[in-house]
């Protein structure tokens, strides 16, 4: 049961790389990891014969057929390292000046430029209690070959505890950086763990800052405990000489509220991987997108959202704008088992096409064994259209202005319900601005 | 109002212009002096929104021939946004919507667009808010319009309300009211109407389209010129629409072409 739109156009050609050879020379990159306690080695450890078991996709890979790797499986990348990032360095903490503000360069927790709160545990790989053992490298989701490198080359990770029935009024700014003169291989991880009946905000950050190319490939496992709520907020903004691979395996218990807000315009090439696993009964999730694409970027989501308890609702809204040369891809799956009864599930994919050029390829897939169910899935391909585009220039706007004034309002949908109001302005002039550059 | 020796605002002389290779206009004329209201009338499909879309810069319409002057300018030569900033305004008979923009944002802008023309300063929010709630007083629109997105949603009649709107905040040289009565209640008309004259100046121009003379008895026009077949039939003073409510269409026939007002 799945509708697939496809906008016509040859897909590129893998070129012959030994693949096995490159994945072997990545794990090798983690020789310098920094000491961290026995169990998190194990963790690290435990991640090798999933990677012996995998290859580096290619486009023969359903997953992957729209999704050509070639070009970094081409680059000669180096293993991160911290590197002496000053607080003067930093961009954008325009508009969220109340946030809480953690910062990871280049994979690794940098505590001298982050602000924190007493409401808020903070941890890292040298802190790491043993506590976390039942979360951390525990989401089901990863276990694929990206996800497996990033746990096998764990060189730090971020670790926030939201505490039981703690509300936390300011987001919680999670930046992660990637700086550098060398192409790098950088692994962010981050887990959020947060605990019944607690409410919080958090804004996952990739950007990049360096003059040589970045592999970012992170993993982000957030665990939203019974009756807690997380907003999240994902930026995906690198340059443009990125390569970001990106998991989110989120998990749910029962009474949940999981809001997901990803927004991607960074990156050569990018993928994104937000999964959500419904473990709880009468969850409600909300995992929206929006992902612009210029040039000849190519940007890639693929989520799945899981059922498995009754009475679970799920609402997905997946926006792509795409202009000059550029590809979007969208995969959206939803697994609705014979348990999860009574789920009431909706996703809609919708794209906008800015040149002849741009092309999609989305398809919503849905497993739905279940039957006493309301599913809902949809796509659509558009335009601007010419007749709004010559209403607003019949009242002076010019073209370009009336344009950016319909790509806005495509986008707004989104924006609009972006948990943060302060980031509002500053997403909607990145867009802009992505799309004039 | 009909002023000796006003200038001429709109001056079209045997323009043809075809759509989709089609020629729908075929060679009409017309001249609007300022001050003067005109009204266009005449059957379905005659050519009078391809007329008005023409004027205002439609991309779809293709001019073949003849001269538009506006203001003694080449109207065609220019992009529909510097005709929409040079004063010439189209109330469209079917408003579009569009989701996501907010009405109150694309007013601002508009009006912007035209200040920056006019090498004014732009206006803030707050200086545009005073502005637009002392507009929405012309056509008595509620506040809560400006806050919605662009026509999504309104009836047809609030869609009128919202062009006549945009109007009283461009203040064109030339406006030019395609059908905006129709969809309008009767209360709504003797608004929309009395706003459209309260707009009116001795040196701007209204060219409006209608079927009825309901409108005309509101919005008095100096001339009315009946349309047929992509040109100007006949044209006469007020008293026509009353002939033409009586009579129809019919009565006049193709060459029975009236000597166009000078
Ligand atoms: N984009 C277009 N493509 C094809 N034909 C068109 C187009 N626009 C207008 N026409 C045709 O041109 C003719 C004139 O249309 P127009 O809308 O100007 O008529 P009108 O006088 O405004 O009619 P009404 O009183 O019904 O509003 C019609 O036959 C119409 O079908
Ligand atoms: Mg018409």
């Amino acid at each position: 049961m799945s509708i697939e739109v496809s906008t016509p156009n040859a897909r590129p050609h893998s070129t012959g790389v030994d693949r096995d050879a490159v994945l072997k020379q990545w794990l090798t990159l983690r020789a310098d990891l920094p000491q961290a306690p026995d169990w998190v080695q194990g963790v690290r450890d435990r991640a090798l014969p999933l990677l012996q078991e995998q290859a580096l996709p290619t486009l023969r890979d359903e997953d992957w057929r729209f999704t050509d790797l070639a070009p970094l499986y081409q680059v000669a990348w180096q293993a991160a390292s911290p590197t002496g990032l000053q607080i003067g360095d930093l961009p954008l903490r325009t508009g969220l000046e109340g946030a809480l503000q953690l910062i990871c360069v280049n994979g690794f927790y940098a505590p001298h430029l982050s602000t924190t709160d007493s409401n808020l545990t903070v941890q890292s790989l040298t802190t790491l209690e043993p506590s976390l053992q039942p979360y951390l490298g525990q989401q089901p989701q990863a276990g694929d070959v990206f996800a497996s490198l990033n746990t096998y080359s764990l060189s730090d990770v971020l670790v926030l505890r939201v505490p039981p029935n703690q509300s936390l009024e300011q987001p919680i700014h999670c930046l992660f950086i990637t700086v550098g003169d060398l192409p790098i291989m950088a692994h962010p991880r981050l887990l959020v763990v947060a605990e019944s009946g607690s409410v919080a905000t958090l804004i996952e950050d990739y950007v990049s800052l360096g003059t040589a190319p970045v592999f970012t490939n992170a993993v982000s496992e957030l665990f939203v405990a019974a009756n807690a709520t997380l907003n999240h907020v994902r930026l995906q903004r690198q340059s443009l000489d990125t390569f970001h691979i990106g998991k989110t395996g989120v998990t749910q218990a029962q009474d949940s509220h999981y809001r997901a807000f990803n927004l991607s315009w960074g990156a050569q090439i990018s993928r994104h991987e937000p999964e959500v696993i419904l473990q709880g009964a009468q969850t409600d999730t909300q995992l929206d997108g929006l992902t612009l694409a210029v040039g000849t970027q190519l940007a890639d989501t693929h989520s799945a959202i899981a059922f498995q308890q009754p009475r679970c609702t799920a609402r997905q809204l997946h926006k792509c704008i795409i202009d000059d040369r550029a590809r979007a891809v969208f995969n959206g799956k939803i697994f609705v088992p014979k348990v999860a009864q009574e789920t009431n599930a909706g996703q809609l994919s919708r794209n906008l096409l800015l040149s002849p050029k741009a092309r999609v390829d989305t398809k919503p897939q849905l497993e739905i064994v279940a039957d006493n169910v309301k599913c809902a899935h949809g796509a659509t391909v558009s335009q601007l259209d010419a007749d709004e585009v010559f209403y607003l220039q019949s009242r002076g706007l010019d073209h370009d202005s009336a344009c950016d004034l319909l790509v806005n309002a495509f986008a707004t949908e989104v924006i609009d319900k972006v948990p943060v109001p302060e980031l509002r302005p500053a997403l909607r002039q990145a867009i802009l601005a992505q799309l004039h550059s | 109002m009909i002023i000796e020796n006003s200038p001429v605002i709109l001056s079209v002389q045997n323009l043809t212009a075809a759509v989709e290779g089609i020629e729908i206009i075929k060679g009409l004329s017309l001249e609007i002096k300022a001050g003067e209201i005109h009204a266009i009338m005449g059957p379905n499909g005659s050519g009078k929104s391809t007329f008005s879309k023409v004027l205002a810069g439609h991309p779809d319409y293709t001019v073949t021939g003849g001269k538009v002057l506006y203001q003694g300018k080449n109207l065609l030569e220019l992009e529909p946004e510097e005709r929409a900033r040079e004063g010439v305004f189209l109330a469209f008979q079917y408003p579009l919507e569009i989701p996501g923009v907010s009405n109150l944002d694309f007013l601002r802008v508009a009006y912007n667009a035209k200040r920056k023309h006019q090498e004014l300063e732009e206006v803030d929010i707050f200086d545009f808010d005073d502005l637009v709630h002392e507009r929405l007083e012309v056509v008595k629109m509620d506040p809560a319009f400006l806050e919605r997105s662009v026509n999504e949603g309104f009836s047809g009649g609030e869609k009128k309300r919202n062009e006549i709107l945009q109007m009283a905040l461009l203040e064109p040289t030339l406006a030019i009211l395609d059908e905006t009565d129709s969809g309008l209640d009767i209360d709504a008309l003797k608004i929309v109407a009395n706003g459209v004259n309260q707009l009116m100046r001795p040196d701007n121009a209204t060219l409006m389209i209608t079927h009825y003379q309901r409108l005309l008895d509101y919005i008095v026009p100096d001339f009315i010129h009946v349309m047929q077949g992509g040109r100007i039939l006949t044209t006469g003073g007020k008293e026509l629409a009353l002939e033409l409510e009586a009579k129809g269409y019919d009565w006049l026939q193709e060459g029975e072409l009236a000597e166009v007002t000078a």
